[in-house]
């Protein structure tokens, strides 16, 4: 019997919805780790009642809780996260110097294959991998340290690493994304990086086409085709059929390619969806209505779908990391507002309904297709 | 013994209650009563302490016989009632945000 599980972190605790296959009546069960700020959960593909859990708060700094029965029992792991060497600087919003400090872990990335393995994307940013089921941590320095980290600064949210990408066709090869770095990948399993933002355009830096610098909100790519990468950056939403080595705008008629979060369809690599938000300076949906984009072209072309979402007098925001699909074979979406309701969609988007409407700010939304 | 409160928080993830006590071996100083505290409860390293400097983490403070020893130096000995067990050391999240 195939069920859904999605986890949702927020800003006071960790939920977990369920429902079986037809994805109609939903359970919630939490809050986990009540009162902590919980950035992302995530499970292994290859071992799905192994969860991980990114649990902090400004008082107490960092924990990472793992799960083994699918989020029945959770228990505290390493939480010692060290830069390797000296940090150094990078640049502060005003553009002075500024301490590399590690405040939390935004996103974990377990591997396709080892339940043991995960990748830990960290602000101040920087990427942290653990071979030992989460109980200890180490850093893979070479991003930190590329030639161009000192000139990094941070986005509205901090300076982060938010979106960590495996090759499904080989897993030595990574791209993350940094705000407000850009994207950066690597061939050889995260020990060297090379900056990958050829052809995006940002008007919020001294040079607008640098090759650091930009405000990268969210990456996306498709198991079925591994080069081709989506963007959602701060404006513009954009797309590489090169790994990242070239990208091109498909904002097409979008009614604002401001926005957050970015992902795929389950079996369809061409059909995209994104969250329009009004703009930088206005976090909230273009005239107080929610609807989600969807592409089936790859991009450039975009209707929206607004059934059963509210289609006035809203003014919530869908951060990067709070939209996720399941892989049913009609594919389900899902995304958390900042105003704490979880909507999902079993019809690919055609049609929305809230699965739960008063949780706290949702930071994140993660989907598993259990078979 | 040494008697110390926890906060909330810290009283759930170590699973404890209010207070709890701990042995100090020597004298007894903030950084010992630290590490025996993390010794006793090791889900606790790094939330009161950065993991790395050892500094106390900026919305931490101690209080204890109505003083904020938060600034003192963490080899300072604490006040003689604390150390006699009579009052405890409070470790408190500082008063910020909702």
């Amino acid at each position: 019997m195939t069920a859904v599980r999605v986890l949702v972190g927020t800003q006071k605790g960790g939920f977990i919805l369920t429902a079986d296959g037809s994805r109609s009546r939903w359970e919630v069960s939490g809050p986990l780790f009540g009162g902590w700020e919980v950035y992302h959960m995530n499970g292994s593909p290859a071992a799905p009642e192994r969860l991980y859990a990114s649990q902090s708060t400004g008082w107490f700094g960092q924990l990472i809780q793992r799960s083994d029965d699918g989020g029945a029992t959770w228990r505290p792991m390493g939480n010692q996260f060290s830069y390797d060497g000296q940090a150094g600087t990078h640049q502060w919003y005003d553009g002075t110097p500024h301490p590399w400090e590690f405040a939390r872990v935004w996103h974990l990335e377990p591997s396709a294959t080892d339940p043991d393995f995960v990748y830990a994307g960290a602000e101040d940013a920087a990427l942290f991998r653990s071979t030992d089921g989460g109980a200890s941590w180490s850093e893979l320095p070479g991003l930190r340290t590329h030639d161009s980290g000192p000139d990094w600064q941070p986005g509205a949210g901090g300076m982060c690493v938010h979106t960590i990408l495996i090759d499904p066709s080989d897993a030595d090869r990574l791209h993350v994304a940094i705000s407000a770095a850009g994207v950066f990948r690597s061939d050889d399993a995260g020990r060297t990086w090379s900056p990958a933002n050829h052809g995006l355009h940002s008007e919020g830096i001294p040079d607008a086409s640098a090759e650091v610098g930009h405000c990268v909100h969210r990456i996306a790519r498709h198991r079925d085709l591994p080069d081709v990468l989506f963007m959602q950056k701060h404006w513009d939403v954009m797309r590489s059929d090169d790994r990242g080595g070239t990208w091109r705008e498909i904002s097409g008629d979008l009614p604002s390619d401001f926005g957050f979060p970015i992902a795929l369809h389950a079996h369809e690599p061409e059909t995209v969806y994104v969250v329009p938000i009004t703009s930088d300076s206005e976090h909230y949906p273009p005239e107080g209505k929610l609807r989600v984009y969807r592409s089936r072209t790859g991009g450039g072309e975009w209707e929206p779908l607004g059934t059963g979402l509210p289609q006035a007098d809203c003014y919530v925001n869908v951060l990067r990391d709070a939209m996720a699909v399941d892989s049913l074979d009609d594919c389900g979406i899902y995304f958390g507002t900042t105003g704490g309701q979880v909507y999902g969609s079993s019809d690919a988007g055609d049609t929305w309904a809230p699965i739960v409407r008063d949780l706290p700010r949702v930071l994140s939304v993660e989907v598993q297709t259990l078979l | 013994m040494i008697r110390v409160v926890l906060p909330q928080h810290l009283r759930t993830l170590a699973g404890t209650g209010r207070q709890v006590q701990v042995a100090v071996d020597g004298p007894v100083t903030q950084r010992r009563v630290l590490d025996a505290l993390e010794q006793e409860y090791p889900v606790l390293r790094g939330t009161l302490r950065d993991p790395t400097t050892q500094r106390r983490r900026p919305f931490i403070r101690f209080f204890a016989c109505e003083e904020d020893l938060s600034h003192h130096p963490p080899d300072e000995l604490l006040p003689a009632s604390v150390v006699s067990g009579r009052e405890p050391l409070y470790i408190v999240g500082a008063m910020a945000g909702g």
